[in-house]
């Protein structure tokens, strides 16, 4: 379980700040944010992730406080539990599919690199319909096949929670709903926990919940 | 830490023209003043190991600098000639070995160098195909010279035109190639060797002609008298010396008259080097003696003082290049602060990302030192080239 109390961050030389009493996601269930953008919803997926920490308030993951964490161990945290998919897939030109794929066995050590995780990358592509794209760069792939390498690296150390930070905006609705399906079909497979920033409230009726971030949202 | 390098690896790689060109530009930055230095240095031992090399020259007064130059580097600078008189005199004083030597024409755009075979011994050069020297019209060339004109024992070679306006000037003759010498990393490998007596045939002074004597062609004769046969221009003369028309060969003229460039002294010890040096000073002859190393330190002293400019101008480029490569890195981040922000979103560590980028630019170092080095081991073979545009 995922709790936030008491949030209160803000970013230096910057008005804005993000403040509320309390908000919870339960594991295993599919959460979507909505709310106007500037409200914070990528900072909270930031402060979840421990990629920030609030000035004030607690965070806690499975009864872990994130704030006792060091920066090294919330890495490490993240790295372990945690799966990013974002809007505009941040994908690395220079490497090809399966190199992207594999990308968080690369640049840290928590995982190993081996034989068995080259094998689930090249499963989980075939899941997605990508594995005659692995030896392909970013810019020879389409969106949807991109945002599927995109996912592929987000899930590929089976991450207990997922975030996803505006995941269709930049497909078609065709793409749109092969990805959202791909992902739902994962959470609810594996258990995990998805949380998700959406603008698309086409979307909204397949989440177990949704956060209007407007309504928490607590002004100071 | 593999893994780190395999990623700067993929980078370098993917981005090659971009790397391509950071990898040219730091080669040769790295090469040009390495280089330039090795090219002086080199230049400068060889230029001054060759007047070391050479006690005495003595030449017609003027310009002890073109003397030198003419005698120890083959460059036919406008030098007054000397007559051979002049050597046979000192030569007769026993004072030690003088070589005659006359730098005056050129084949093909290498020098015609005319001496004699004490030249060779002096030097220390020793022929690697064919033979020496035995017969006027004969000539011996420099292994530089026969690699490039790709000629060989057995070839022959034209002298090259001096003027082609002057119809009663210089003939070209053909010599014929009878070796070729070792290389000896020198000015020698890239001269063609002649007897003294070829070159006389090349100025004019010797040549040989059909027999008028047993001439059936009386158009050619214009008289005949008690003083010999006067033949007309249609009288054939050889442009090329043979067995056959060897004997028909002869000088026109006092041989003591004929000219030399100048001639190499080499006193049989230092009593006899200071007597006549002195001899010289004091006026006794009408032609200078110069010290090979001493005229080649002065004109040196003056040429590599250009080197401190060099030197500066390097400070300043180095200082320029560094301030460009910070500004290149600090450009590069800027344009890559999403990619490197997703691998710390993903879990990279600040210090990983460091170790990444700094593997890239490792990597283009390395490449750019392996550049450099091949240029700057390549740089040796210019030095003859650049001695002879740039210094001499």
């Amino acid at each position: 379980m995922i709790r936030l109390t008491d949030i209160s961050f803000g970013y230096p030389n910057a008005d804005f700040r993000l403040q509320f009493d309390e908000l919870s996601f339960d594991t295993g269930t599919k959460t979507a944010i909505i709310g106007p953008s500037g409200f914070g919803k990528t900072t909270l997926l930031n402060l979840i992730s421990g990629i920030y920490l609030p000035q004030l308030g607690k965070i806690t993951i499975d009864e872990k406080n994130l704030n006792s964490l060091s920066e090294s161990e919330r890495r490490s945290f993240r790295l372990l539990n945690i799966g990013f998919v974002f809007q505009d897939f941040k994908l690395l030109d220079y490497l090809t599919s399966m190199d992207n794929i594999l990308l968080p066995y690369r640049i840290n050590k928590v995982l190993k690199l081996n034989n068995e995780a080259r094998k689930q990358a090249a499963k989980m592509a075939s899941m997605l319909h990508i594995e005659n794209k692995l030896s392909k760069y970013p810019q020879k792939l389409s969106q949807g096949e991109r945002q599927r390498v995109a996912i592929c690296r987000a899930l590929i150390h089976d991450p207990s929670i997922i975030l996803a930070d505006e995941p269709t905006g930049n497909l078609d609705p065709e793409n749109r709903e092969i990805i959202m399906k791909i992902l739902f079909e994962y959470v609810n497979h594996k258990g995990s926990t998805l949380v998700t920033v959406t603008h698309d409230h086409e979307l909204l009726p397949e989440f177990d919940r949704i956060v209007d971030f407007k309504k928490i949202y607590k002004n100071s | 830490m593999l893994q780190s390098c395999y990623l700067a690896f993929k980078y370098i790689t993917f981005h090659r023209g971009r790397s391509l060109v950071l990898i040219f530009s730091l080669g040769i930055i790295i090469y040009l003043p390495n280089g330039l230095k090795r090219l002086i240095h080199e230049s400068e031992t060889q230029i001054i190991v060759r007047a070391k090399t050479t006690p005495l020259i003595v030449g017609a007064k003027g310009s002890a600098t073109d003397l030198v130059i003419n005698t120890l580097y083959f460059k036919r600078e406008k030098i007054e000639n000397i007559p051979m008189r002049s050597m046979k005199k000192i030569q007769s004083l026993d004072f030690g070995i003088v070589i005659p030597f006359a730098c005056m024409y050129a084949a093909r755009g290498f020098p015609i160098v005319a001496t004699d075979l004490e030249y060779f011994n002096f030097r220390s050069l020793t022929i690697q195909r064919g033979r020496q020297i035995a017969y006027v019209g004969e000539c011996v060339l420099g292994s530089a010279v026969a690699e490039r004109l790709n000629v060989d024992v057995g070839d022959s070679l034209i002298t090259d035109s001096e003027n082609f306006f002057d119809l009663a000037g210089v003939y070209p003759l053909k010599m014929n190639v009878v070796g070729v010498l070792k290389p000896s990393a020198s000015h020698d490998d890239q001269a063609i060797f002649v007897d003294i007596k070829t070159n006389w045939v090349i100025m004019g002074l010797g040549h040989g002609h059909e027999d008028l004597t047993n001439n059936y062609d009386q158009s050619i004769v214009i008289a005949r008298d008690s003083g010999g046969i006067h033949a007309g221009a249609k009288l054939y003369l050889y442009n090329s010396i043979s067995t056959e028309n060897m004997d028909s060969f002869h000088f026109h003229g006092e041989i003591d008259d004929f000219p030399l460039s100048s001639f190499i002294v080499i006193p049989k010890d230092h009593k006899a080097e200071t007597i006549l040096r002195g001899r010289f000073a004091s006026g006794e002859f009408e032609q200078q003696m110069v010290v090979p190393e001493q005229i080649v330190n002065i004109w040196l002293e003056s040429i590599f003082r250009i080197k401190q400019i060099f030197d500066s101008m390097f400070l300043l480029v180095g200082l320029a290049t560094t301030l460009i490569l910070i500004l290149i890195v600090t450009l590069t981040l800027r344009l890559r602060k999403h990619e490197i922000y997703t691998m710390y979103t993903i879990g990279s560590s600040r210090l990983k990302i460091v170790e990444i980028l700094s593997f890239e630019m490792i990597m283009l170092i390395c490449v750019s030192l392996v550049f450099a080095g091949v240029l700057y081991s390549l740089t040796g073979i210019f030095v003859d080239r650049f001695i002879n545009q740039f210094i001499l």
